[in-house]
């Protein structure tokens, strides 16, 4: 995947999570998510992130998946977090 | 350790059985009792609902049932207590669900059983012994349990706190049987000072919770407890479970599972195992008894030995493990076997398995809703001697 | 799986996704036992993400929290859980919390079951809860249906639905869950779907932090044992549904929120109320009457 920063945010996916229950990609507000083409080794196509110029990172998908495989994340968020890792402390909770 | 004085009524008292097995719990430092009512234990957790705001540190909750209470009991063990419940045999059918899952689980717990006639409804202010099997075999599927049987208000003080203890050594549930005269009979009750009392502490892990899990074994084959809120976050469950706790639902984990489970108590039994012989060696005929009817046991004992016959008493106090290896001696020595039991045959059967034929075993039955007279026994001991 | 394999199973945005995974549910996931046995379109699992968020906002100790379930579909939600966590029997999960609770008054208790579980066989205890009112909060995910054993009617179950145990259609009564333990005298009671995950995260927020037996009954598409067999499509297209067939009425009327396959699903905060907790009055009774014979139980520093 690319590091280039499209939208306000990212998803992260356990693809061998998934069983493709369309939850994040039905309830996704910007509906910036996709099945993919190719299959997990369970045989399910998986989220993709089709536009990710439209993800802000809102974390609806992460509530929503039953299968705890997807959660979002803005970048500013994960800036602290790296931040706060370099500076050696503890990763805080996010809220 | 010793008991904590707080929990221990010192003295000597004009006691009921009930009263005595109550103030026994609260020495061998019972402080959660959940119970539902039912004749003719209640005095039991009446008397504890009265004595634990004193003794302090320890509640008493009326459940809505006996399988609430008999599984609210088992969330409080999980949080580091002692906890126990009442019941009679009724409430023991309809316990036996959590009776499995206590087992599965390996927790200690106490069943206080204050023995009633049945089937059914049955006689509930009258005695039985018709729960020596439910006790022991009531849940499905294989576990082992310990029973302890008593037959004086004393007793009822003194078998409680061993229940106790052995229930914190074995991990397992403990059944400490009353017969409905026993715990209504009121005698001399003497209680001794806190420092004379021994109490078992709980087998509490001395691992770290990163090299901890719940069924692991530590001492001997049982495994070290931990309480819930000490940060060990384990997992239990009354599936089958490896020694993570967690399910694993395969015949291996299973075979492990069991056999721990039951060769904890069989491997220990010689240690758990408690029986008083009155003249067994060298006696023709040999009684065997459990409970109220060892007393009438012995008056039939004394009036036959009178008529020159050699008549000798085995009183099971401990009635689970039974002492195989004793009464096989026995069975090989003795020209005739005596049970006598206040049901119509249920521990019979396991001593003339263990008879083997080596002499033939008599049943003295009763169906409940009183004790035999000591003629009966009498007579059955006169039959034996032909 | 272990824990550190489980990040890094995680893949996007090409950074290292070890250092980034921060899903609030892998906090209290056991990630030895992922992935779990709840079908493709389950809302179980949705519910768990918002337990996992609701229990991040309130930051409580993880040490100091016990989940208890009961058997069943749901019933496996505490084995998952990295918590003082107990699978308990089937229906019996209320009464085993009661005893922890009332054993160690310190610990938060959270029963987490389904709806057959704990409203039918489980039923006497869970209003006998509520009429206590000791400190423990319900998690009830209500799919209609017994899952584990293969859909077989429950008290829940909509009139016309066809179970295996209901082959030509439901024709009991159903229970109406929020008005059973309003009545039975629960403190907060509130209903949502797995569609609203943000108020059902606020509700399990406010379930837990509140003093007293507060439920949250949590409507939960079941896939492959409810929809399919009433041709109700898969896990989605239930979740969208509740979109549309849901109405939140906050504060409505408990006797008019049973619910039908034909009438809007009401949703929404319908009980929040003050009580006498239980630990709280056997304090103030057993005080009254023993005086300085009395030590109030389960208090540390002046706080229950």
């Amino acid at each position: 995947m690319t590091t280039e920063r499209k939208g306000k945010g990212t998803i992260f996916l356990r693809k061998e999570f998934c069983k493709g229950c369309a939850y994040c990609i039905e309830t996704c507000p910007t509906h910036c998510l996709e099945f993919s083409e190719e299959f997990n080794e369970k045989g399910y196509h998986f989220p993709v992130l089709a536009r990710p110029e439209k993800c802000t990172g809102c974390d609806i998908c992460g509530m929503f998946c039953p299968d705890f495989a997807i959660f979002g994340i803005t970048w500013k968020k994960m800036d602290k977090l790296q931040a706060q890792k370099n500076e050696g402390g503890k990763v805080e909770s996010r809220s | 350790m010793k008991a904590d004085p707080k929990g221990v009524l010192t003295g000597i008292h004009f006691m009921d059985g009930n009263h005595a097995a109550c103030e026994g719990a609260l020495a061998a430092g019972c402080r959660f009792a959940a119970g539902y009512p039912i004749t003719p234990s209640t005095e039991v957790v009446e008397r504890f609902a009265a004595r634990i705001p004193v003794v302090g540190d320890g509640v008493f909750i009326q459940m809505e049932d006996e399988l609430a209470s008999s599984i609210a009991i088992q969330g409080a063990v999980w949080a580091g207590r002692k906890a126990m419940t009442v019941t009679s045999g009724p409430g023991i059918s309809l316990m036996q669900e959590h009776i499995g899952l206590a087992a599965t689980y390996e927790i200690p717990l106490v069943f206080i059983d204050v023995m009633r006639g049945g089937p059914s409804t049955g006689l509930p202010t009258l005695p039985a012994q018709g729960d020596i099997m439910q006790v022991k075999w009531g849940s499905h599927g294989d576990y082992e349990i310990i029973t302890l049987a008593t037959s004086s208000p004393q007793e009822c003080f003194d078998l409680t706190i061993k229940a106790f203890n052995l229930a914190e050594l074995y991990r397992c549930p403990v059944f400490v049987l009353l017969d409905e005269v026993v715990g209504h009979m009121l005698e001399k009750v003497v209680i001794p000072e806190a420092d004379e009392i021994e109490v078992q502490e709980r087998l509490w892990t001395k691992k770290t919770p990163e090299e901890y899990w719940p069924y692991d074994p530590e001492y001997g084959m049982i495994p070290g407890m931990v309480k819930a809120g000490d940060g060990y976050r384990i997992h239990t469950t009354g599936l089958t479970h490896d020694h993570r706790g967690y399910p694993n639902l395969n015949t291996k984990t299973q075979y492990e599972m069991v056999n721990r489970m039951i060769n904890k108590i069989k491997d220990n039994a010689d240690k758990i195992i408690e029986y008083e012989e009155d003249g067994v060696e060298g006696a023709d005929i040999v009684v065997i008894a459990y409970g109220v009817t060892t007393r009438v046991a012995k008056k039939a004992i004394e009036d036959a030995r009178k008529k020159g016959i050699k008549v000798g008493l085995l009183k099971l106090v401990v009635v689970w493990p039974m002492p195989e290896k004793r009464i096989r001696e026995i069975a090989k020595n003795a020209k005739a076997l005596i049970v006598a039991e206040g049901n119509m045959g249920q521990l019979v059967y396991e001593v003339e398995r263990l008879a083997a034929g080596n002499c033939p075993t008599t049943l003295v039955p009763h169906p409940g809703g009183g004790v035999h007279k000591p003629e009966t026994i009498e007579k059955a001991i006169l039959e034996a001697a032909k | 799986m272990s824990e550190k394999d489980m990040k890094e199973t995680y893949e996007g945005a090409g950074v290292s996704p070890q250092d980034q995974a921060d899903n609030p549910v892998d906090r209290i996931l056991r990630q030895e036992r992922m992935p779990h046995i709840w079908c493709p379109g389950c809302g179980i699992g949705t519910t768990v993400n918002c337990f996992a968020r609701a229990l991040e906002k309130l930051n409580i100790d993880l040490d100091n929290l016990a989940v208890v379930s009961g058997i069943g579909c749901t019933g496996r939600v505490a084995g998952y859980l990295k918590v003082d966590s107990f699978h308990t029997t089937h229906g019996r999960a209320i009464p085993f919390a009661t005893g922890l609770k009332l054993a160690n008054p310190k610990m938060k208790v959270v029963v987490y079951s389904g709806d057959g579980d704990l409203t039918a066989i489980g039923g006497n205890h869970l209003i006998h809860a509520a009429r206590r009112n000791l400190d423990i909060t319900v998690i009830l995910v209500n799919n209609f249906t017994y899952g584990m054993t293969g859909g077989q009617y429950a008290p829940t179950t909509p009139f016309g639905s066809i179970q295996t145990t209901m082959p030509y259609g439901m024709y009991e009564h159903q229970f109406n869950i929020p008005k059973l333990v309003a009545a039975a005298g629960a403190v907060y009671v509130a209903r949502w779907t797995v569609y609203q995950v943000a108020h059902l995260t606020r509700a399990m927020t406010e379930a837990i932090a509140k003093k007293g037996f507060s439920l949250v009954e949590v409507m939960s598409p079941c896939p492959t044992l409810y929809l399919r067999r009433n041709r109700l499509g898969e896990g989605i297209d239930e979740v969208k549904r509740f979109k549309e067939w849901a109405v939140r009425k906050d504060g409505a009327d408990v006797n008019d929120v049973g619910i039908s396959r034909d009438k809007p699903l009401i949703i929404g905060k319908f009980v929040d109320i003050e009580r006498d907790e239980y630990i709280d009055l056997m304090n103030r009774q057993l005080s009254k009457k023993l005086g300085d014979r009395y030590t109030l139980y389960g208090v540390e520093n002046g706080e229950v």
